[in-house]
């Protein structure tokens, strides 16, 4: 309350922030890329195909495409390093050429954040701050790793499998690229990695870091193209593991397909994380890791906290903030600085999530939707949170991969942890209470692969992440990570 | 009607001559919804509301802030939150040293903080200590540049109720316009939560109608950001026209996650109550950069209805002189010399 009777208007009610866009020139945008292969960049023997900018609709770049011959030039390549140089060679050798990638990664670091954002779409902010960071955190916390096998618990001299096949997908296409490489090459394999074909960039980037960094042919190969070259590879004689990331969908035919084979596989696929709030909750923080929770990367996050649960006598409240904080979230051009969320990685997958959230408003649920306004072209969603749903609903039942939060009440503990196990999936959950014992049981209860504390979304290589049900299984990071690339000799 | 436990050490009688307000005192303030109302009603109830706060998490807290300094401010907007900055600071002195000379001379850089340019806003007010506050009034009269002035045994708080009042009162009659207090952190931590209320009140009647109230929380003092909500809600409760961070002399003062904790208690005060209270950041912010970084904060946190000198001050010295510096590399192109800038 104020004693003065008269109070001025805001003088700058106003206030905008200017437009303050990274170069696009700083990412070095070539018309045309080709496919790494032994050591060198070599025309694939497919059809170009192009990729383009989500926050522009325009085309940015077209990539040369593998044919399945190619993908039998890579295995071949991989096999051949494999047996005669990188298999053989120590592991503080291999250390090394690890810790020289992160540090080509760092050194390149402005230029992959500004092409990691025009060719998926997420803001600058975000590549910059978390994917290229952590991308190169993960090469250097594997260095480590590369000459310390024998402490991993599994023998003194733990093998290699042999030859990787890797498939990623477009939502942090050169974090998963190190997810994957990096513990595989540190136990002493060698890669034949896919990325995906709207997002092919970063992946072919990183191959000219790694053949700067001078690491030896066919060690890591990159081969370029759609589901079918990734079918080719996942399935290919030549391979003796197989890693995927990606839809349950595709996890589940590639598990068929490998069943009986002998190949080792980890599969990382979707997921329908609930973040569950008590009413002891430090709200304002909740508030803060529900939005970073599935506004991060527009929500195209296979670990999203894309359900909501929380205890009905502080729903209201929460929602009232989370709204009010929602809306001051700024969508838009991915380049500007001050960009919270950016586009969507493609029109198919844009018009998923609209037909999604179409379906819950015909269900009966309310959709809220942020009114920041979005770019005319490109491909955006407004943020949205849909309430009044019913667990049976397909906004609830289905994984969206978008800026689309549900939000269910609960009434006791047990009724959170049915609810928020009442999925197929099981890959992430967030717990947020200022009771440590609670937050401790409901972790053991929760059927998922990881559990944020007061938290949400934070990675560290050391840490292993991996799934439950049909989230997958296998783990990546840390000890367990490093395990999935080598045979127990103990 | 108030029943506080009396603090230790002091003569229970000694609040007689200065009785607790009541709604007596005018204008009238809207009436408080029933929940905030009750709050108050002793201390065993005012602890139960404090404690039934919602905590601060500060892993979470200072993600927050730590994205919120990744706004880049450029161009046009960075000149309106110079210009904007500028209007809001809150021009201090508080030396012991300080004389009449030295206040004159700061009151005139308030007034034309770069007399080369005449464009240049004004700052908000001069702060004080009370016995300069008259020669700051003198300096400032018709100006519309307030004077503010620290009171109640500023700034360690550790005298009784009479002499801090005594204290505010010199200041308000010698002309202040603001005043700003000092919370009892040492009843704060023993858990005397009333008494803090109480003196927040008692200080809040001496100036009702005479001056805003601006409540120090001194933060540093505080350590824990629960403490410092807790803290934020006895004065929000008290009357307290203005949330502030520090007295300058305790570090840390301002930072940027403490000051989100003060953002965040008066936007819920303004969502429960319709009632909008000022804030003030003091000590620690001595770059635009930082200032402006504030005022991100005041945007995305409390909202737009508080970037306004009214609603938002920096207490600070040598920010105001950074901020030229910066507009002028704005409206130039390059930097000048700083020794073309008036030390006071």
């Amino acid at each position: 309350m104020t004693t003065q009777t008269t109070e001025p208007a805001p003088l700058s009610a106003g206030w905008t922030y200017a437009p303050a866009p990274e170069s696009a020139a700083i990412a070095d945008v070539k018309d045309r890329y080709l496919p790494f292969v032994d050591g060198a960049f070599v025309e694939g023997r497919g059809d170009d195909f192009a990729t383009y900018n989500p926050g522009t609709a325009e085309t940015l770049a077209t990539v040369s495409q593998s044919t399945t011959d190619d993908v039998d030039t890579a295995v071949a390549a991989a096999r051949r390093a494999h047996d005669e140089v990188w298999g053989p060679m120590s592991g503080a050798e291999r250390g090394r050429y690890l810790f020289r990638i992160a540090r080509g990664l760092a050194e390149r670091a402005r230029e992959l954040a500004v092409l990691e954002c025009l060719d998926n779409g997420k803001p600058i902010r975000e590549t910059r701050d978390f994917d290229v960071p952590t991308a190169a955190q993960h090469f250097f916390y594997h260095a480590g790793w590369a000459d310390k096998l024998q402490h991993l618990g599994l023998g003194q001299a733990p093998r290699p499998l042999g030859v990787a096949a890797q498939v990623i997908p477009w939502n942090f296409p050169l974090l998963m690229a190190a997810w994957k490489i990096a513990p595989a090459l540190a136990a002493g394999n060698t890669v034949v990695i896919k990325p995906a074909e709207t997002t092919p960039l970063s992946v072919l980037v990183l191959a000219e870091v790694m053949a700067d960094a001078g690491l030896p042919p066919g060690v890591v190969n990159v081969v370029t193209g759609a589901g079918d070259i990734g079918s080719a590879l996942v399935n290919h004689a030549g391979v003796d593991k197989v890693a995927f990331t990606g839809s349950t969908a595709v996890g589940r035919e590639i598990q068929r397909s490998l069943a009986g084979t002998g190949r080792r596989l980890t599969l990382e696929l979707g997921g329908k994380g609930a973040n569950i709030v008590f009413d002891d909750a430090a709200l304002d923080q909740a508030v803060e890791g529900i939005v970073n929770g599935i506004f991060f990367n527009a929500g195209q996050v296979c670990c999203a906290g894309s359900r909501l649960l929380v205890q009905e006598p502080v729903a209201e409240e929460l929602l009232a903030k989370l709204e009010a904080r929602a809306q001051t979230l700024r969508i838009g051009d991915p380049l500007d600085k001050n960009t919270d969320v950016g586009a969507i990685n493609s029109p198919t997958q844009k018009a998923k999530i609209d037909e999604l959230v179409g379906s819950g408003a015909a269900e009966g649920a309310q959709v809220w939707r942020s009114s920041c306004p979005v770019p005319e072209r490109g491909w955006y969603v407004a943020p949205t949170i849909i309430t009044g749903t019913a667990g049976s609903m397909r906004v609830v039942r289905e994984e969206i991969f978008g800026p689309v939060l549900t939000v269910e009440t609960f009434r006791t503990p047990d009724e959170a942890v049915a609810k928020a196990n009442n999925t197929p999936y099981g890959l992430s959950a967030g717990v947020w209470t200022e009771k440590g014992s609670r937050a401790m049981a409901m972790a053991g209860a929760l059927k998922v692969g990881v559990v944020w504390d007061n938290t949400f979304n934070r990675f560290d290589p050391a840490a292993s992440f991996g799934g439950y049900g049909e989230s997958g299984f296998g783990r990546e990071g840390g000890r367990a990570g490093m395990a999935a690339y080598l045979e127990d000799a103990s | 009607m108030t029943t506080y436990a009396a603090p230790p050490g002091q003569a229970s009688g000694s609040t007689s001559s200065d009785p607790v307000p009541t709604a007596t005192a005018t204008p009238a303030p809207p009436a408080l919804p029933a929940h905030l109302a009750g709050a108050t009603a002793d201390e065993a109830t005012l602890r139960r509301f404090l404690s039934g706060l919602p905590a601060v998490d500060p892993v979470g807290l200072e993600q927050r802030s730590a994205t919120l300094a990744t706004r880049s401010i450029k161009k046009a907007s960075k000149l309106a939150a110079i210009d904007l900055a500028i209007s809001m600071v809150d021009l201090t002195t508080l030396e012991g040293a300080d004389t009449p000379g030295k206040v004159r001379n700061l009151s005139r850089k308030a007034l034309a903080p770069d007399p080369g340019r005449p464009g240049t806003p004004r700052v908000a007010a001069v702060c004080v200590y009370p016995d300069r506050v008259a020669t700051a009034a003198d300096a400032l009269a018709g100006s519309g540049v307030k004077v503010a002035s620290v009171a109640t045994a500023f700034p360690s708080g550790r005298s009784s109720l009479e002499v801090k009042l005594a204290d505010t009162r010199l200041a308000i009659e010698s002309g202040a316009d603001e005043i700003d207090m000092v919370i009892d952190r040492g009843a704060f931590l023993a858990g005397q939560y009333g008494l803090v209320l109480e003196q927040i009140r008692a200080v809040k009647a001496e100036c009702e109608g005479r001056a805003r109230l601006k409540v120090i929380l001194e933060t540093g003092e505080l350590a824990t950001y629960d403490n410092v909500r807790r803290a934020c809600w006895i004065a929000l409760l008290g009357g307290g026209d203005f949330l502030k961070t520090s007295t300058g002399k305790v570090n840390p003062a301002a930072t940027l996650p403490i000051v989100q904790v003060l953002l965040q208690a008066v936007r819920d005060w303004r969502d429960q109550t319709g009632q909008q209270v000022a804030v003030k950041p003091a000590g620690g912010i001595r770059t635009t950069k930082d200032a402006v970084r504030h005022l991100v904060a005041v945007n995305e946190v409390a909202g737009p209805e508080w970037l306004d000198p009214h609603w938002f001050r920096f207490g600070a010295s040598s920010l105001l002189d950074d901020l030229v510096l910066q507009r002028r590399a704005q409206l130039d192109g390059h930097y000048a010399d700083p020794d073309t800038v008036a030390l006071d």
